[in-house]
């Protein structure tokens, strides 16, 4: 049986993209931030997980304004990341799971979440980003991983307490499984940041923190909120956190924190590290 | 016909990129999404006034990306995640955007998220269980 043996969650911002790309991790602006995915990447080499579910957004990479899916869900064999117009260097493909994925939307959808399924879908900063924190220090990607884009670009956006619904379905779906796979879970995004208008650059380490907090002991604390109180504390770009919730659904409701780690500001980005498991 | 009222509407200084928004700047962001190619990117380059009327800009709408207007941009329906893609093209970051939304200086918007931070380590200690290395 598939087993979620961890939930993690991380920034996506693609100024961390760039650092990596020009090696900064040691200099004096970046080291805390990346200083602090260490004790991540040590417990994930320890239990090796099979596949990654890296929940993100698409910010005009794969989906233009034409067509947003609320929730789509890659069901193909490889995701290639692609040029952004950023000038980010493209990453190496990821190989996915077929036969995993479309388990994956056939239970999701039975249980009422209507996924868009994706043969072709190129992953962008927001996915590889994420792949790149925990995972570049191997020589090539040392497991699957499988994206699940939720639209937090155009609104109306899903909701907060939709999120973690939709977690609480991959649960059931992973379980469901019968090839015995370890399966991590990672929310990306977040936490407060606004990128556009007047009120660009706020950052709020209360909210940010108050998130991290909640999401760990009382995600229903989120769940209350609207998209609209979010924007606000958070920023329009912190709505990203909902995502967050994903990952949280998808874990026990009572989980143990192995990592917890904040940094203020990367970029314009307050910046979120967290490793859960499921409470015995 | 009214578009919906909001509550996301009364945050200052904010633009959500809402159906109003993302309409009214579909040609804009449309133009955007191509520079994903190199090659639209060198078109663009070449004569940047032909490539925003190929893709069917407002007058002020192709004013606006000439001058590098990107609060302007963004009240006319501009993403912000579009803008970033226009932005490179006048040598700029999210960070100098977001500086010109508030016209400021980048070192300014830069130090503004400093002081918005300030403290955070101590706010980190006082809740608990926070990583320090």
């Amino acid at each position: 049986m598939a087993k979620i043996i961890g939930g993690l969650t991380t920034s996506h911002i693609p100024a961390v993209g760039n650092a990596m790309a020009s090696k900064l991790e040691q200099d004096p602006y970046w080291k805390r931030f990346f200083d602090g995915y260490e004790p991540v990447k040590q417990w994930l080499d320890e239990v090796k997980p099979d596949i990654a579910i890296v929940v993100y957004n698409d910010h005009g990479l794969n989906f233009f304004l034409n067509q947003v899916p609320t929730f789509a869900l890659g069901c193909a064999e490889r995701y290639e990341n692609d040029d952004e117009g950023w000038g980010i260097p493209a990453s190496a493909s990821f190989t996915g799971d077929q036969q995993f994925s479309w388990h994956l939307a056939e239970s999701l959808i039975r249980q009422e979440f209507d996924m868009t399924t994706c043969q072709e879908m190129k992953v962008d900063h927001g996915f590889v980003v994420p792949m790149n924190l925990f995972w570049r220090h191997h020589e090539s990607w040392p497991l699957k991983a499988i994206p699940l884009a939720v639209n937090t670009v155009q609104h109306p956006l899903t909701s907060a307490r939709r999120c973690y619904k939709l977690g609480q379905a991959l649960r059931k779906a992973v379980e469901s499984y019968p090839e015995d796979l370890k399966v991590v879970v990672i929310g990306t995004g977040g936490l407060s940041h606004q990128l556009q208008g007047e009120r660009a650059g706020i950052i709020d380490v209360d909210f940010d923190l108050q998130c991290v907090e909640n999401i760990i002991n009382d995600p229903e604390w989120i769940c209350a909120l609207s998209n609209d109180e979010i924007m606000e504390k958070a920023g329009t770009e912190g709505i990203e956190v909902i995502m967050w919730l994903v990952m949280r659904g998808a874990l026990a409701d009572k989980v143990n924190v192995l990592h917890k780690h904040y940094h203020a500001p990367i970029s314009n980005t307050g910046a979120g590290v967290l490793l859960l498991t499921d409470a015995e | 016909m009214v578009w919906n009222r909001h509550d996301y509407d009364e945050i200052p200084g904010t633009y959500v990129f809402d159906g109003k928004r993302a309409s009214s700047g579909y040609a804009l962001n449309r133009m955007a999404f191509s520079f994903n190619s190199e090659e639209n990117r060198k078109a663009f380059a070449a004569d940047m006034d032909a490539y925003c009327r190929r893709y069917g800009l407002s007058d002020e709408q192709r004013e606006a990306v000439l001058a590098g207007n990107f609060l302007k941009l963004l009240q006319m329906g501009g993403n912000i995640y579009y803008l970033a893609k226009i932005a490179v093209f006048h040598g700029l970051t999210v960070q100098d955007a977001g500086a010109s939304f508030q016209h400021i200086t980048t070192a300014e918007f830069k130090q503004k998220l400093l002081d918005n931070s300030k403290g955070f380590q101590e706010r980190l200690d006082q809740v608990g269980g926070y990583w320090h290395g």
